[in-house]
């Protein structure tokens, strides 16, 4: 992402302008735009024109329009990002108040105007203006039957592809059914491989399995590409990392990340810190429960002892349409951070953050321990779903 | 050709959807292209000379049930009754007297010495006061023929269905040879006059078990309303468990599962055993024990009996579970030999929730058992399993005895230290044995040991006897039925296969069944047994279903198929009382795991942490805990991320557990106790 411009007023309201490059920046994007900001962006409209004789044409014409923002709406396969609002500045196409819909285009600039700035947001920009943030990993996760190619950027983990195929178990006497099974099935996750990696941007491919499968779909893989000439494949053998994990299911995609042979290969990409921060949440709850809380009320209590040392917490919790409410995630990361306590804002679109957003999507680990809230019923949190 | 075949194949899919394919001959099946009709035509010569039998029996009370009498026939029928009455009293039932009669063209005297030669002939068995009446009746020429009559009639009275080998206790050897003999006399006579109203002649034959109990007959005529409904389109009940007994000559079926660390010898062990109980040739094995050799593995020849594919020799791993099965004097086992290796325990999973008994093989050796034993290695793990899976018996076999010389020390060294965690596990003292063997010289295998090194202290059971010494669990015959399908595969002919154990209830060819959770239904067109065609299987059978009028995609590994009367269940969110195991990292709200529930392995997570436990009472500790920890005994609520097919653990006990695994270790054992939506 490129900043062009930013205008933030002391009462930090403003407008800043960006122009999108990656897919990636959309899910940034997505986690900027909220409803009731207005954004102005070049935009295709349909427009019906009426001619003196009474003859209806329409006709397709590029314009720029700003809307009120009523709703986003983000597809993370397409990675594309659609803001839906009504017309806020007339113009020769559009009448005021008329409701259209902005599909963001890479590469286009677009200018976000909000009331307030707050600091998750502006670290936000930050983060996706930094070029040193972009390694890509493709991991493909699998067991006997079941693979997922995933790609591992630094906020998003997207599941490129699931190959699920039925594998008919050995038999007495007849095994042929199942090694058929078997190279149907590494066949089906080579073209899934071939289809959906990039080996010009991605660094490394990791090949995480339960047992010996990774092995031998390693060996099916060169094999068919030495057979069929793939230079591709050939090529960029040195990127292919064999990793153990536990099961095909794509959370175990945690696991690969956390080995000691990815990490120190990957180094900082966001995914591989965002598992570490998790796994040492759960460390400190197994030594030290009373030093690690999780559920927004208890996070506050101990944030008001300023107890904090790090602070987890989903990205998620920032999308809430609810002002107030978002009002109140902004204030508690703002006062960590004033306590100097470190927060880490997890993509609830990795791994690690699917499982923050259902321990509540805030956690945190604490300096000493804070006698733990009696009454429990924070239900408001636990029975939302 | 191949799109003939196809078409063909299609067509005859559809056609027969709704058929009773039992009533099928032999040369209906030449209708279809060639190469299915040799695998069906193979299916049926492969069967034994009895199947040729069953076809003529089934169709003999056919033949004479459809005699249709005029109604002077009929009168005259009634008045040679009444007159055999008479003489006979109501010793002997109607249906016997009247088919006497028709043979007999309505002659008083012969069909008398007819019922009385064949009461002659059943009181062989003890009650002879009959025999001289008998005599005198007889006009000596016709005895001869008579018999050759009246045996017969025996022997269609008893005809139990498909399976020729039951209950007959009438001499087996004189029904067969008679067989054809009995029916020729009928073509003659059967003609027009024999009309009599198929279905009263019918009404009467089912009830005469209740009229005349007292004949030694009554007992096999219990049997006669299976084929008839078996022929037909109504299908009432069938006493199962009667037929069950009646199977496998008194021999009753057993599901066994190997467990043990990896490396243990548990392949050798079971393969061994399958080689001296010879169901390996000798000339298979010399192969194995060849290749095995060139492989520079010599001693995994006999693991090379139950590990098949290519991988698994290869590297010397069972990798997914092998069954087999092999006979005991009292049982028939199914033997499941499940992978040791600590990242194919999902698959051993699905063998230990299909298991009644398990036998846990540990290796004797220095080091070796240690290894295996402390936390990381796979006994323990194995043990708690199997146990949370409802398996309470276990025979411990103490494998490589010969490694440390048979030492009686290392033996009970190693039984102190298993004894005790098995009993903190739940095993009863007594249900669990232990055994000294040695898998690769097949020591104390199958018969008990010679060897003087052991025989000096050792003086217990062999493996073969200590697993035949087994009992068999309670098979919930009368629930509905529940199969979980634990493999999936085309084979030759229409439709496709599923295996699994049969867990309750019971299924019949033919029958419509329900596969949760796609919700679909389809035919049962064939059910396998051990490899063998049977017509029907009950619980604790581990089968191969041939469906048709399903598609394949639909059904995968964990599907659970039940009458569609009684449903089974499919919810994604349920509630379940867990026990957590010996974890590293504490179970929060949010915790994703795996859920492996009889053969499915599925993603959840843990959505809420309801309360905490007492371990023995069971009350409420704590509601709405932050964390679990190890040893604690929780009610979570689970949400899975595909419907999965439960059951509430009161309703069926096998069908209610669970386990639960994270990151490679199993972290959690449960109970269904709440299905929500």
């Amino acid at each position: 992402m490129r900043l062009v411009r930013k205008d933030i007023e002391k009462d930090s309201a403003g407008q800043v302008t960006l122009v999108p490059e990656e897919p990636e920046d959309m899910w940034h994007t997505y986690n900027l735009v909220q409803v009731g900001d207005s954004l102005r962006a070049s935009t295709i409209r349909k427009v019906q024109t009426e001619s003196s004789t009474g003859s209806v044409g329409s006709n397709r014409v590029r314009t720029t329009l700003t809307l009120c923002v009523q709703a986003v709406d983000f597809d993370s396969q397409a990675c594309q990002l659609r803001v839906k609002g009504t017309n806020i500045q007339e113009n020769e196409y559009v009448k005021m108040g008329a409701y259209h819909t902005i599909e963001l285009e890479p590469n286009r600039q677009f200018t976000l105007a909000k009331k307030q700035w707050d600091s998750v947001v502006l670290e936000r920009i930050e983060q996706a203006c930094d070029p040193a943030w972009s390694a890509d990993v493709a991991a493909v996760v699998m067991q006997e039957g079941l693979a997922h190619v995933c790609l591992v950027t630094p906020s998003m983990t997207l599941t490129r592809a699931k190959v699920e195929v039925n594998i008919p178990r050995k038999r007495r006497g007849n095994c042929s059914q199942h090694d058929r099974a078997l190279e149907r099935f590494y066949e089906q996750v080579l073209q899934a491989i071939l289809r959906h990696i990039n080996f010009d941007v991605v660094k490394c491919v990791l090949v995480a399995s339960p047992g010996f499968v990774r092995e031998q779909f390693c060996d099916y893989m060169f094999q068919q590409a030495v057979k069929t000439d793939n230079k591709l494949l050939l090529e960029n053998r040195s990127k292919f990392l064999q990793v153990h994990a536990s099961s095909g299911h794509k959370y175990s995609l945690k696991e690969a990340l956390c080995d000691p042979a990815v990490a120190s290969r990957l180094s900082d990409t966001k995914a591989a810190g965002e598992v570490k921060a998790l796994d040492d949440f759960y460390k400190m709850l197994q030594h030290e429960p009373g030093r690690a809380v999780y559920g927004l009320k208890q996070v506050e209590a101990a944030n008001e002892a300023m107890a904090i040392d790090t602070l987890l917490v989903s990205d998620e919790l920032f999308r809430h349409q609810d002002v107030a409410t978002r009002g109140r995630y902004v204030r508690l990361v703002d006062s960590v951070k004033d306590s100097a306590g470190t927060v880490r804002i997890f993509s609830s679109l990795h791994v690690s953050g699917e499982q923050l957003g259902q321990l509540t999507g805030v956690a945190a680990l604490l300096r000493f321990p804070v006698p733990e809230l009696s009454d429990q019923e924070d239900d408001s949190s636990s029975e939302e779903d | 050709m191949a799109r003939h075949r196809n078409v063909r194949g299609y067509n005859y899919d559809e056609d027969f959807e709704d058929d009773d394919l039992y009533g099928q001959s032999v040369e209906d099946d030449y209708c279809i292209s060639p190469s299915t009709a040799a695998q069906f035509i193979y299916s049926r010569r492969d069967r034994p000379v009895e199947e040729y039998d069953y076809e003529e029996l089934k169709d003999s009370p056919n033949s004479l049930l459809n005699h249709q009498l005029s109604e002077i026939d009929q009168a005259r029928l009634h008045s040679c009754l009444d007159h055999m009455r008479e003489v006979l009293g109501d010793a002997l039932s109607d249906e016997v007297m009247i088919e006497a009669v028709l043979k007999n063209k309505f002659d008083v005297q012969k069909a008398l010495s007819v019922v009385l030669e064949q009461d002659n002939v059943q009181s062989l068995k003890g009650k002879s006061e009959r025999a001289a009446p008998a005599g005198k009746t007889v006009k000596g020429s016709q005895s001869s023929r008579s018999e050759s009559e009246i045996v017969p009639k025996v022997a269609k009275m008893t005809v139990s269905g498909k399976k020729p080998t039951m209950g007959f206790e009438v001499p087996g050897v004189t029904a067969e040879e008679n067989g054809d003999s009995f029916h020729t006399p009928h073509k003659g006579p059967s003609g027009e006059d024999a009309n009599i109203a198929s279905s009263s002649v019918f009404e009467s034959v089912s009830k005469v078990p209740l009229a005349a109990p007292t004949i030694p007959a009554a007992e096999e005529q219990n049997l006669t309303p299976t084929p008839g409904k078996k022929s037909s389109k109504l299908r009432p009940q069938m006493d199962i468990r009667a037929e069950l007994e009646k199977r496998q000559g008194g021999k009753q079926l057993l599901n066994l599962v190997v467990i043990g660390h990896v490396d243990a010898g548990k392949s050798t062990l079971m393969g061994h055993m399958l080689y001296l109980l010879g169901h390996v040739n000798k000339r298979t094995m010399h192969k194995y024990e060849q290749e095995s050799k060139k492989a520079g593995k010599a001693s995994f020849a006999y693991a090379w009996v139950l590990d098949e594919t290519g991988e698994e020799r290869e590297r010397g791993v069972t990798m997914d579970v092998g069954m087999t099965k092999f006979e005991t004097k009292t049982k028939v086992i199914t033997l499941m030999d499940a992978p040791g290796h600590k990242d194919f325990i999902p698959n051993m999973i699905t063998g230990a929730a299909q298991a009644d008994v398990a036998v846990l093989v540990v290796d004797a050796s220095r080091g070796e058992f240690e290894a295996g034993f402390e936390t990381g290695g796979q006994t323990r793990e194995h043990g708690l399993l199997v146990r949370s899976l409802g398996v309470t018996q276990l025979a411990v076999a103490i494998n490589k005895m010969d490694q440390v010389n048979w030492q009686q020390e290392r033996f009970q060294e190693i039984t102190g230290k298993l004894g005790q965690f098995l009993k903190q596990a739940g095993f009863k003292e007594s249900d669990v044995a232990f055994i000294p063997t040695s898998g690769l010289s097949g020591e104390n295998l199958v018969t008990r040991s010679q060897s003087s090194d052991l025989t000096k202290w050792y003086k217990g059971l062999c493996l073969l006897e200590q697993i035949d010494s087994f009992k068999p669990p309670q098979r919930c015959i009368d629930k509905p039925f529940r199969l979980c399908v634990s493999d999936v595969f085309k084979d030759q002919g229409s439709g496709f296969c599923v295996t699994g154990k049969i867990e309750a209830g019971y299924v019949q060819t033919g029958d419509r069944l329900l596969a949760m959770p796609p919700n679909e239904t389809c035919t049962a067109k064939g059910i396998t047994l051990h490899d063998e065609p049977v017509d029907w299987a009950a619980a604790g059978d581990h089968v191969s279903l041939t469906l048709v009028g399903m598609d394949i995609i639909k059904i995968n590994v964990g599907c659970i198929f039940c009458g569609p009367k009684e449903p089974i269940k499919a919810c994604t969110r349920f509630r379940a009382r867990i026990l957590i195991f010996n974890i590293e990292i504490p179970i929060t709200k949010g915790f994703p795991v795996l859920l492996h529930y009889q053969t499915v392995s599925e993603p959840a997570v843990i959505k809420r942490l309801i309360s905490v436990l007492h371990k023995s009472t069971g009350e409420v500790t704590k509601k709405k805990p932050k964390l679990l920890t190890k040893g604690q005994n929780a009610l979570v609520e689970l949400q899975t991320q595909r419907p999965v097919a439960l059951e509430l653990y009161k309703d069926f006990r096998e069908l209610g557990r669970f386990m639960l695994r994270y990151g490679g270790s199993t972290v959690a054992a449960g109970v269904v106790t709440e299905i929500k939506e």
